[in-house]
Order: C-alpha cells, then structure tokens, then sequence
C-alpha cells in the first residue's frame, strides 16, 4: 500500500529510468556511473564482453543486487528506496536467468502456478488455467505435468518464460537466455521472446544473441567495465558489423571483430 | 585429429571365489549369529525370560521418549536453523549462541542441568510472573491462568518431561545444524528465482528452499534420529525407566548380571540396526532420485 502513496518521479513513457548507479563486488567495480532510460514497449539489448557489468545492471533493476549509489525508478517506483516494499516492484518485473532456476521438486504446472496464488493470490483453478494457456503459448502444452529434470534445455527455459509472464509482468528482463542453450534449441526459445517483443513488451535483454539483435532489438547497448560505451540503432549495428571501422568507439570494435569471426 | 587407440584394454576378469569371501559382509553374519543365540536364551532360559518380559516396558518408553524428543528437536532445529541461515543480526546471534553452548556441553550434563536447574527455574518464573499476574489484574479471562501459573509446582513436572526437555534442547542443535547445510546446499538461483516472481523471502523458504532442502537432509536425519535412540539411555540418570534403567533395576532385582546386559544390548541393537537398514533403503532410493 505504501508503495502507491510515493509520488511517481517519471510520468513520462520511461518506465525503467536509472541514473548514476554505482556497484563494486569488493575491489571489482562492476558499475560506473551508469545511467540508462528504457520507455514503456521498448526492446532493449545489451551486450559486451563478461564481466562488464551487463548482469548486475539486470541485476539492480529487480533489486537481486543492490547497487551501492544512484537511484533506479521502475515503473514509478523507487526500487533502491530503503522504504519500497520491494515484492511488489519484482511481482511487476518477470525475470529469466542463463540456468533457468526452474523448482526441481515442482512440476511445470506447478512452476508457473505457485507465485502466482501466494502472491497473486489467485485461485488454484484460475493459476491453472493461465498456466496451461502460457504452456500452448510456448509450444509445449503437453509438458504440464512434466518435472524440470525430464525437459530439455530449450522447454525449461520457455516454461521459467512461461512462469514470469503468469505474473502479468509489465517488464521482461532476460539474463542471457540462450547462452546455456544447444545451438539447435536457441531458436525454440528466441521465437518465443520475438513473439513477446511483437506484442509490445517492455524488453531488457542481455545476450550475445545477434540473432535477436537482428529482428527485435530497438536500442542495443554496449558495455565494458561497469560503463555504457556505446548506444547503436539497430541499422548502426547492422552496418557495424559489416563494416567495423563504422563502430564509433575502439572497444566496441575490437569486441565485435572477435564475435563475428 | 583422429584419436587412434592402439592401447589393448584389460579384459574383464573374473573375481576368484576367495577374493568374494573377503568381500562377504561377514560382521552382519557374526551380529545374525549372536541375535540367533540371544533368541534361542529367550526361549529356552527361563532367566532370559525372565529379563525380557521386565524391560519390555523399558523398550515402548524409549521409543516412546526418542520419537517426542526427536519431533521436539526438529521444530527447535528448523527454528534455530532459519536464525543461522538469516541476515538479521538478532536472530542469527541467538540461534548461534544457542548451537554454539549447546554443542560444547555434554549431553549427560545438558541432562542433569535441565532437570536440576532449567526446571526449577523456569518454574520459579512462571510463579512469579502468575503472582504478578494476580496482583495487577482485578477480574479477567486470564484469571485462571494466573492462578495456575502462581500454583504450579515442581513436584508437578515430571522427570519423564525434563528429560525429553533436555533431550530436545539438546538435539536441537544438531538438527538446526542439518537444516542450515540443507538450505545452503540449495542453490542460490532458487531463491533468486523465488524472489523475482514477488514472493517474500519467508514464502520462498516455504515453498521453494525447505521442501527442496528436507529430502536432501532426510538420510542425516534418520542417523540423528538413531544416535538419539542410542543416547536416550543416558536419561536413566533421571530414574526414567527406560531400557537402560530397567536393566539397571532387573539386575539389582535378580543379580542376573549377564542375562541381563546381554538382552538390554540386544534389544538396543535391534531398534538400531533395523532403523540403519531403513535410512539405507532411504538413501539408495534417494540417489535413485537424483
């Protein structure tokens, strides 16, 4: 209830705005001064080498990481206030990880339908029946009464997509969906997320999936060293890799001379 | 590169009968051996008769005191086990100083000194807070309670009830220790996931980490659950008359010594060996599992 009562920052379309965040892991600083606006429907891509601070700038905007300055507003709400219940911002927030982090002890059904009756609090009968409609919506209808352990990489990472869209979730963060992927099962779960991009959500992906970059992203963004060095277009990119010297920044050439070999 | 292997592999052989002699599990043999000969005592020796039919009551209350003990002490462990896995400073400190003391102390002083003195003055407390009580309230719901707070007595705390007290307190620590190493052992992803779809960390616990966590802690469980059937025989310092105490009342009844500690060991070695193969048959399906 709180939550509802701080005056919104934003009443523009950015429905995520950070502004001068700051994160150190001990003596490794994985975010310098990192400010970024993502508006309401837009499709954002973020890539660069590991360790550049790609999954802790995810990380904050759901609060897994709590970034030691700077403030982070999500949906008019600031997540990085001590005071913001913060299980309401991550209900309104879905999140896919590389490991998919599916319950092992759970079956798919089970997977999607549990948050949303403890926090959702809707019947068992409703959970049940958004969560079978979002397995057809994934491709795999029949994999209801499956446990994680008996799917492949390809259908448990579309049931954990499955699992946050039950939530009706107005952003979609994606943690290198696809890095933990056969090459032959990418395609399977990339589908899925271009299918969620057409619709108009609200999309932060962090990926190495140029794939996706070529048929969804609005933005893409490079970053190195906990700093954004670069925002291309989609076009910009394209041209970028065709042609490398047409990458404004020295780093985001070398980086991408090394990808597309 | 073409892998060429031109390395002859050792033939499977097979192993020689001696070599499976060895490998026979020949102390379950000897321990088959000795319970037959005890069996055949129970049968024929009237004395063995004698002894078993007298610590048969012993048996049903050792049982009896392991099951509540062990019950007791899991509640306690899950507690003290969510307070060392916690981030709140307050919780985490007590339920380490609780494992911490608990686990530096004897079990057979940890007995004594929740029967002796834990008791006495818990009860010393509860008398003065229901004096307090009847003191400060005129007329209430609570009346009733104040008075038999203010009225209890020591003599009405059994030793049967002390010793599962200090049994439990004791186990406790051990079992808040297994629920820690059972939550850590759950990757950090679970609860990252758990998190991200809005659940509080409590439901998270609840549904996602605990259940997870108990099935991989169940075989360590069941070695408690023996070692506290084994160590229950120490309450018989309290007079509780459970298997050891019996023994040690039938020996002085009869100056059957042998007879005597032979069937107390017996029966022991039954619970125990007989749970053992149950926490095996746990484990293996277990593994199975994963």
């Amino acid at each position: 209830m709180k939550s509802s009562m701080v005056e919104p920052l934003s009443r523009d379309d950015d429905i995520i705005l950070i502004d001068h965040v700051y994160k150190s892991f001990g003596k490794t600083r994985a975010l310098v001064d990192v400010s970024l606006r993502v508006k309401r429907g837009e499709v954002c891509f973020i890539f660069g080498p590991s360790g550049g601070g790609k999954s802790t700038l995810l990380r904050c905007i759901n609060h897994l990481e709590k970034p030691d300055s700077g403030t982070i507003i999500v949906d008019g709400i600031p997540v990085t206030e001590e005071k913001t219940n913060i299980d309401k911002v991550r209900a309104e927030v879905g999140m896919v990880f590389q490991l998919f982090n599916l319950f092992p002890h759970l079956t798919a059904l089970r997977n999607i339908t549990l948050a949303q009756e403890k926090v959702r609090r809707r019947s068992k009968e409703e959970a049940e029946r958004i969560a079978r409609e979002l397995l057809g919506r994934v491709g795999i209808p029949e994999k209801a009464d499956a446990y994680p352990g008996q799917l492949s990489g390809g259908q448990k990472q579309r049931v954990a997509i499955a699992r946050a869209l039950a939530m009706n979730p107005k952003i979609m963060l994606f943690d290198e969906p696809t890095s933990a992927l056969d090459p032959e099962m990418i395609k399977e779960v990339l589908d899925v997320m271009l299918e969620l991009a057409s619709e108009g959500m609200t999309m932060v992906v962090v990926s190495h999936e140029m794939g996706f970059v070529k048929e969804a992203a609005r933005r893409i963004i490079f970053m190195d060293e906990g700093k954004i060095v670069e925002e291309m277009t989609p076009e910009e990119m394209r041209a970028a890799t065709q042609n490398l010297d047409l990458a404004k920044e020295e780093r985001t050439r070398l980086f991408l001379s090394k990808i597309l070999v | 590169m073409a892998i060429t292997s031109e390395v002859e592999r050792p033939q499977p052989k097979l192993i020689p009968w001696t070599k499976k002699l060895t490998q026979l599990p020949w102390w379950a043999l000897i321990i088959l051996l000795a319970g037959v000969l005890i069996v055949y005592f129970l049968f024929t020796s009237p004395t063995y008769q004698d002894a078993f039919s007298f610590l048969r009551a012993g048996v049903r209350l050792t049982i009896l005191v392991s099951l509540i003990a062990f019950g007791l002490s899991l509640i306690l462990g899950l507690i003290a086990g969510l307070g060392r896995v916690s981030k709140n400073v307050v919780s985490y400190t007590i339920s380490s100083f609780y494992v911490e003391v608990i686990r530096g102390i004897p079990l057979l002083v940890l007995l004594i000194y929740f029967a002796y003195v834990v008791t006495p003055l818990a009860l010393q407390f509860l008398n003065w807070l229901g004096t307090a009580m009847l003191q400060n309230l005129t007329i209430g719901p609570l009346m009733g309670l104040a008075h038999s707070l203010a009225d209890l007595n020591i003599q009405n705390v059994d030793m049967l009830a002390r010793a599962i007290a200090g049994l439990a307190f004791a186990y406790g620590a051990f079992e808040a220790e297994v629920f820690r190493a059972g939550i850590e052992s759950i990757e950090r992803g679970q609860m990252e996931a758990a998190r991200s779809l809005g659940m509080s960390y409590f439901q998270a616990m609840r549904y996602v980490i605990l259940p997870q966590a108990i099935r991989r802690v169940l075989p360590p469980f069941g070695n408690d659950f023996i070692a506290m059937l084994k160590d229950s025989s120490l309450i018989s310092v309290l007079a509780v008359r459970e298997l050891t105490q019996l023994g040690k009342l039938n020996r002085a009844r009869t100056f059957r010594t042998y007879e005597t500690w032979n069937t107390v060991a017996f029966l022991y070695l039954i619970m125990t060996l007989s749970l053992s193969l149950l926490v095996k048959f746990m484990e293996r399906r277990m593994a199975f599992e994963e």
